[in-house]
């Protein structure tokens, strides 16, 4: 059983309750490859998609995670809401939980919302995504992935690539690696690297040919464009000379390196297509993997008892 | 009205004074004051310990003799620092504009509560106080509250740091000093004309010292921490570079600089050097700055923002340190309540700011009781040196403001805190007077707490 209603963060995750999401996800992912893909497990439950930051993939993943439990979904998206007419975001919670909700599914734009609403709600409040804090699912979805691809996690080299500073896709992928013993790179310009976490054990490397020799893994991040003349990166034909990944880079990498990306993906960017589309992207698999995921922190949370 | 206030510990380091004592209280001035030979420490109450004999003869024309017993008011001060009536000179009133957060009646119970006599209040209301009439009508305001009220104003008109407001006017008014506080003078130019300026005045210019091109839309301190809680950081260099900038310009134009609420150890380390230089500079802090560390915001804690932000455990070493060696002058609060609608926010979006009056003290008495600081140095840090650099010693040209204060000279405003240094105070935020309830320090267990405010001869228990 998980040690809390809340899914907040790897941070807040034991090494226990992650490996029991990712166990509890391989019986998903059993489900899903059914032709039946739907189970009554969580029937009658309600989850609320609460999103404050425009998301497809990871609002549609939750969506369909839920009614593959047999759970009803609302979306509850900001240009619909009453958000717009100056409603607080704990009153717009409280409101969403009186609807019945047990699962409330937030993104947003600020750091700790997730945290904030979880002390106020009784209902189990799943981090879809806080600022620059965390992505929890992303990165449980990357660690099912990686474990299935690799076989383990523990003494893996996994190399991060792109924006790390304001990713929370990374941070939450270190925090998860990490904890399961993988020796975690970063890789990028030094405005996109904290200078804080080699302090904590992580490798830095601003040179790509030095950072991918013989890794295990290189999971690529999302460049985003408003970063552009901001001062992090000139431009991004620049960035693309000096970070992004190709054939010949990728090829410093161990034989039988994965890579991975969270998407959307600028393609000719930070990856290339032949990259993207080649044998060993498992970007793909990714998406898939994340149902499971999603599904089982949905079913474990409900059985945290309160 | 007269009060005598008996065999209370007597503090008052503007006269050297510090021993055991009476001080008689008349018409709202201080009328005498008179020290047991035993328990004097320093050379300056030795010699006028000599003049008086235990036990404490009474007091000059007959005593109380010929006072009827309605007209006097004894307090037993036993066992109690008696001391200068606090001067904080940092705080937000919010009125007028902001009175849901609150107002100059609510903000001055606060500070009555928390031994604080005196108050000066930042210009960042609405509308800002950056002409006379403003100033006109806080001080008319204050004339409800409970204690003294001195409106700092504004640098520039409209803290847009482009033109300066008319000092001169506004000093006529009742203004004792100017500050464009949370929207610093970006402009160097702007800044060296308002430390020029001023000085034909000889008020001071208060800076809150940030650089926020570099802290951008910071919410915390920047470090480990920040990039773990995924919230943008503030590095100490942001305001360090100000502090180094507003030193420079002291410098250059002799100016008179204060600058506020310093909160990292670079900071401390380019005062000091400053003041090595006998440069015009002096400083505050904030209980908060070396009681608190960025830990604080670990669970988004809205409570603890506060700009500048909490920083680490080496910067309140460093401000400890200068707090002792004199590098930083006073401890003033920062008061700045706000609405808990207003607190109970997304953290990026939730206000910077700690209601501080009523926790000051006893936050500050724990470097008393650590030896940081003794109880001297406390009354000099919240008392007279606020009164001295705010020009509070020498009796006010306005008739509003009265004084001196910040001492217990003959003939000054009868400015008193009676204070319990053993005294155990449970903090509880929702019986704050302050309508800010916004504070990080609910439920802390302070040793030492104000217990009679004496404002202008009125008295008020602090309970």
């Amino acid at each position: 059983m998980l040690d809390n209603k809340d899914l907040l963060g790897i941070k807040e995750l034991s090494v226990e309750n992650i490996n029991l999401i990712l166990d509890t996800a391989a019986g998903f992912k059993d489900v899903l490859g059914r032709d039946i893909k739907k189970v009554p497990t969580l029937r009658g439950k309600t989850a609320v998609n609460l999103f404050f930051e425009p998301s497809t993939r990871t609002r549609t993943s939750f969506e369909l995670a839920a009614k593959r439990l047999s759970t009803d979904v609302i979306n509850f998206s900001v240009p619909t809401s009453s958000v717009v007419k100056g409603e607080s975001l704990i009153d717009t919670a409280l409101t969403v939980q009186a609807l019945g909700a047990d699962f409330i599914i937030i993104r947003h734009s600020s750091a700790g919302v997730p945290h904030l609403l979880a002390k106020k709600l009784r209902a189990s409040v799943i981090n879809a995504g806080d600022g620059t804090n965390e992505h929890p699912t992303q990165a449980l979805l990357d660690a099912f992935t990686i474990r299935e691809k690799k076989g383990r996690i523990e003494g893996l080299d996994i190399a991060l690539v792109g924006d790390i500073i304001h990713s929370r896709v990374a941070k939450s992928n270190i925090y998860g690696l990490t904890k399961l013993g993988a020796k975690v790179r970063l890789i990028g310009p030094p405005t996109l690297i904290p200078r804080e976490m080699e302090g904590i054990g992580i490798v830095v490397f601003h040179s790509i040919e030095e950072g991918l020799k013989d890794v295990d893994v290189v999971m690529m991040l999302r460049i985003q464009m408003e970063r552009q003349g901001k001062g992090f990166f000139p431009s991004t034909e620049e960035y693309s000379k000096n970070w992004g990944l190709t054939l010949e880079r990728l090829s410093l990498a161990k034989d039988d390196a994965i890579v991975m990306h969270p998407g959307p993906m600028n393609r000719g960017i930070e990856i290339s297509s032949e990259i993207a589309d080649g044998p060993r992207s498992v970007i793909l698999e990714q998406v898939t993997n994340g149902l499971a995921v999603r599904m089982a922190v949905m079913y474990l949370l409900a059985g945290v008892k309160r | 009205m007269k009060v005598v206030i008996q065999k209370g510990h007597i503090i008052d380091p503007s006269q050297g004074i510090d021993g055991i004592g009476d001080v008689l209280i008349e018409d709202g001035k201080i009328k005498e004051i008179k020290i047991q030979n035993t328990e004097v420490r320093n050379k300056k109450s030795e010699i006028r310990s000599q003049k008086s004999n235990p036990p404490l003869p009474p007091f000059s024309k007959g005593g109380h003799g010929g006072i009827k017993d309605s007209e006097l008011r004894t307090i037993n001060a036993e066992g109690m620092f008696v001391i200068p009536g606090l001067i904080d000179m940092h705080v937000h009133l919010r009125e007028p504009g902001f009175e849901y957060k609150e107002t100059i009646k609510t903000g001055t119970a606060a500070a009555i509560r928390g031994g604080f006599t005196t108050v000066c209040c930042m210009p960042n209301t609405f509308p800002i106080n950056d002409n006379a009439s403003v100033t006109e009508f806080i001080i008319r305001k204050s004339l409800d509250g409970l204690c003294t009220v001195l409106p700092i104003g504004a640098i520039t008109k409209v803290q847009e740091g482009k033109e300066l407001v008319e000092m001169g006017t506004m000093k006529d008014e009742g203004c004792i000093a100017f500050s464009d506080d949370g929207l610093p003078v970006m402009n160097s130019l702007i800044m060296r004309r308002a430390l020029e300026y001023s000085k034909a005045f000889g008020l001071p210019i208060i800076s809150h010292c940030e650089d926020l091109t570099l802290s951008e839309d910071g919410v915390m301190n920047e470090g480990l921490l920040s990039i773990t809680l995924g919230l943008r950081g503030i590095p100490a260099e942001s305001e360090q570079i100000m502090v180094f900038r507003d030193i420079l310009l002291a410098e250059l134009t002799g100016g008179k600089l204060h600058i506020a609420h310093v909160s990292t150890k670079g900071s401390v380390k380019l005062i000091r050097n400053a003041k090595t230089r006998g440069l015009n500079v002096t400083a505050e802090t904030c209980p908060h700055y070396f009681s608190l560390t960025e830990d604080a915001v670990k669970n988004y804690d809205t409570n603890a923002k506060v700009n500048p932000p909490l920083r680490t455990k080496k910067d309140i070493e460093a401000i400890k340190e200068g707090l002792k060696d004199g590098t930083i002058d006073v401890i003033a609060t920062d008061h700045a309540p706000h609405h808990r609608d207003e607190k109970l926010k997304e953290f990026d979006l939730a206000p910077s700011g700690i209601s501080g009056l009523e926790t000051a003290l006893g936050l500050s008495l724990k470097l008393v009781d650590e030896g940081v600081l003794t109880i001297n140095q406390l009354a000099e840090k919240m008392s007279l040196n606020p009164a001295r650099i705010l020009g509070l010693l020498t009796p006010h040209l306005s008739s509003l403001i009265t004084g001196p204060k910040g001492t217990l000279a003959v003939g000054s405003d009868a400015d008193i805190t009676i204070l319990d240094t053993e005294k155990e105070v449970n903090v509880e935020a929702s019986k704050f007077l302050s309508k800010g309830k916004n504070t990080p320090f609910d439920g802390w267990v302070l040793k030492g707490a104000p217990l009679i405010t004496i404002s202008k001869g009125r008295i008020h228990e602090c309970q």
